[in-house]
């Protein structure tokens, strides 16, 4: 579904992302984990067109979408849920979730997936008058990813989940995340430093360090691998 | 008593005037983040363009009852303007957009004195009578007041502007689009919204707002030329950041806090003992004060936010 292929990127002079390469199949979830600094989230950054590729390309759904502008990417259904959250700090949740409907029309569908975003989080529900910027960092880790859903993306990549958050909503999070690929059927890009838990949830696993892809392979053989057990899983 | 009330009154109309140019800065700054020291240009561009507007269409106008005149003159020229703020952020801002915020502010005021010199080649110099759209007759008022229609006229206009302002900001999508933007231009663009365009409707909003700003003005103060706008729109920058810049009821109330401080400065000087030519020093003496005391503003927050 998202194919990426020799992902170049540089910040001036200095280079961030030496050829990236990696495949993510539909309904599936996929995981790049790396360690701070690594390139990580500049890859995201690169495929939803918050930055210009150098080189390489970006297909998906076997369509060129390299360096198209942000908004036109999340039109084609590939919605990125960035780093630090970014949510709408001085809108309710309420209108937060409509953002991420901005681009859609039917009233009965934006209504109906509203609802699914309550379901999944029923805290949001509680707090949906409640400005967004005074919530916590895993409630408002949750109104991202709801707000990303309202979308209705077909790929979705989320950039570390589980950053600055209590232990407890890191997994009602992560739970959530199988649910959203398991029953919505999204296919997802997961970017974690927390490499036991997204290699537990994933299917495959990409191990990228300093802008380049070190390993890929399953993710029950990452788990296994020595290389992999020493750097990112903690022995 | 009836003197105070009079002049709070005054006060009050004129404040209601830069107001509106006050919103056309705070929201430009709220989804650009810079001064667009062009907008007080755009103000005399209104008067002008109401000036034309009323002249080309007089013999169509003259046939119409004056409340629809003053209508039509005021849409159009709020139209025209609109399409003109559009066309300044175009040519002049857009290819700035990820320079350094300074280079885009020195543009700013690069714009603001082509906008004036080039109004002084096209218009001429001197200063030119605005007509009398609406008539000059007093509506009388309660206990020796005196308001004229023309007053009314400006209150009941901005009025309605500011409440029509606020449904579109709070209610629309693309009003959405703005706060959105306003607050994480990243964001914005990874939801869908098309920053672009959103920070075109900004300066389209902004400037029709000037513009009817400018021919209210004109109406109150009968005579234009192509250096009017330049205090009132130094006023209204003080009044955007007396109400906390980026925030739209703070500029309305800090346009209105302007208008009847400098009003009031100008009725009592022999009292006050300040010289009635310094209303004009008024709003830059708020400023300094505002900045010393309370920099965000009086409805400004602090920005925030939790990572």
């Amino acid at each position: 579904m998202l194919e990426i292929e020799n992902l170049e990127v540089s910040y001036g002079s200095i280079k961030a992302l030496h050829g990236v390469s990696l495949k993510v199949p539909q309904g599936s979830i996929v995981t790049l984990i790396g360690a701070n600094g690594a390139g990580k989230s500049t890859t995201l950054r690169a495929i939803s067109g918050l930055i210009k590729a150098r080189g390489g390309s970006v297909k998906y759904d076997g369509e060129d979408v390299t360096n198209l502008p942000a908004h036109k990417i999340v039109a084609k259904g590939l919605c990125h849920v960035p780093e630090g959250r970014m949510v709408f700090a001085n809108l309710t949740v309420e209108e937060n979730l409509r953002m991420g409907a901005y681009l859609r029309n039917d009233k009965a569908g934006i209504a109906e997936d509203m609802e699914f975003s309550f379901q999944m989080f029923p805290r949001l529900k509680e707090r949906i008058h409640q400005a967004a910027g005074t919530m916590s960092g895993g409630e408002q880790q949750m109104l991202a990813i709801a707000r990303s859903i309202m979308s209705k993306p077909r790929c979705l990549m989320l950039d570390e989940p589980s950053l600055g958050i209590a232990p407890m909503l890191v997994r009602s999070i992560f739970e959530q995340i199988v649910a959203i690929n398991k029953e919505r059927g999204i296919t997802i890009l997961l970017v974690e430093q927390n490499a036991n838990l997204a290699l537990a949830i994933s299917q495959h696993g990409y191990v990228l360090e300093t802008g380049k892809i070190l390993l890929a392979d399953s993710s029950e053989a990452l788990r296994k691998n020595p290389q992999v057990r020493e750097a990112y899983l903690g022995g | 008593m009836s003197q105070f009330l009079q002049q709070l009154l005054n006060g009050l109309f004129l404040g209601s005037i830069y107001a509106l140019i006050a919103l056309g800065y705070t929201m430009v700054y709220g989804v650009l983040r810079f001064i667009n020291f062009a907008h007080g240009d755009v103000f005399m561009l209104g008067a002008f363009t109401g000036l034309y507007v009323n002249k080309l269409l007089a013999p169509v106008l003259a046939a119409l009852p004056w409340p629809v005149a003053i209508l039509i003159v005021l849409v159009l020229s709020m139209a025209i303007c609109a399409a003109l703020g559009i066309l300044i952020e175009w040519l002049a801002y857009r290819p700035l957009r990820d320079k350094p915020r300074l280079n885009v502010l020195i543009t700013a005021i690069g714009v603001s004195l082509l906008i004036e010199y080039t109004g002084q080649l096209v218009f001429g110099a001197t200063q030119r009578p605005f007509p009398a759209i609406i008539p000059k007759v007093n509506v009388g008022g309660l206990g020796g007041l005196t308001v004229t229609m023309t007053q009314v006229i400006v209150a009941v206009t901005a009025v309605a502007l500011m409440i029509g302002l606020r449904f579109i900001v709070m209610k629309t999508k693309m009003g959405m689009a703005m706060r959105a933007l306003s607050l994480n231009p990243t964001a914005s663009s990874l939801m869908g919204v098309n920053n672009s365009v959103v920070i075109s409707f900004t300066f389209g909003l902004g400037s029709a707002l000037a513009a009817a700003g400018g021919i209210l003005y004109a109406s109150l103060y009968p005579s234009i030329e192509p250096f009017m706008g330049i205090l009132p729109g130094l006023k209204a920058f003080v009044a955007a950041v007396l109400g906390g810049i980026g925030n739209i009821p703070g500029a309305a109330l800090g346009g209105l806090i302007i208008g009847v401080t400098e009003t009031l400065v100008a009725g009592y000087s022999d009292v006050l003992g300040i010289p009635s030519g310094y209303r004009d020093g008024v709003a830059f003496v708020i400023l300094i004060l505002i900045l010393l005391f309370k920099p965000s503003g009086l409805l400004g927050k602090v920005e925030r936010e939790k990572v």
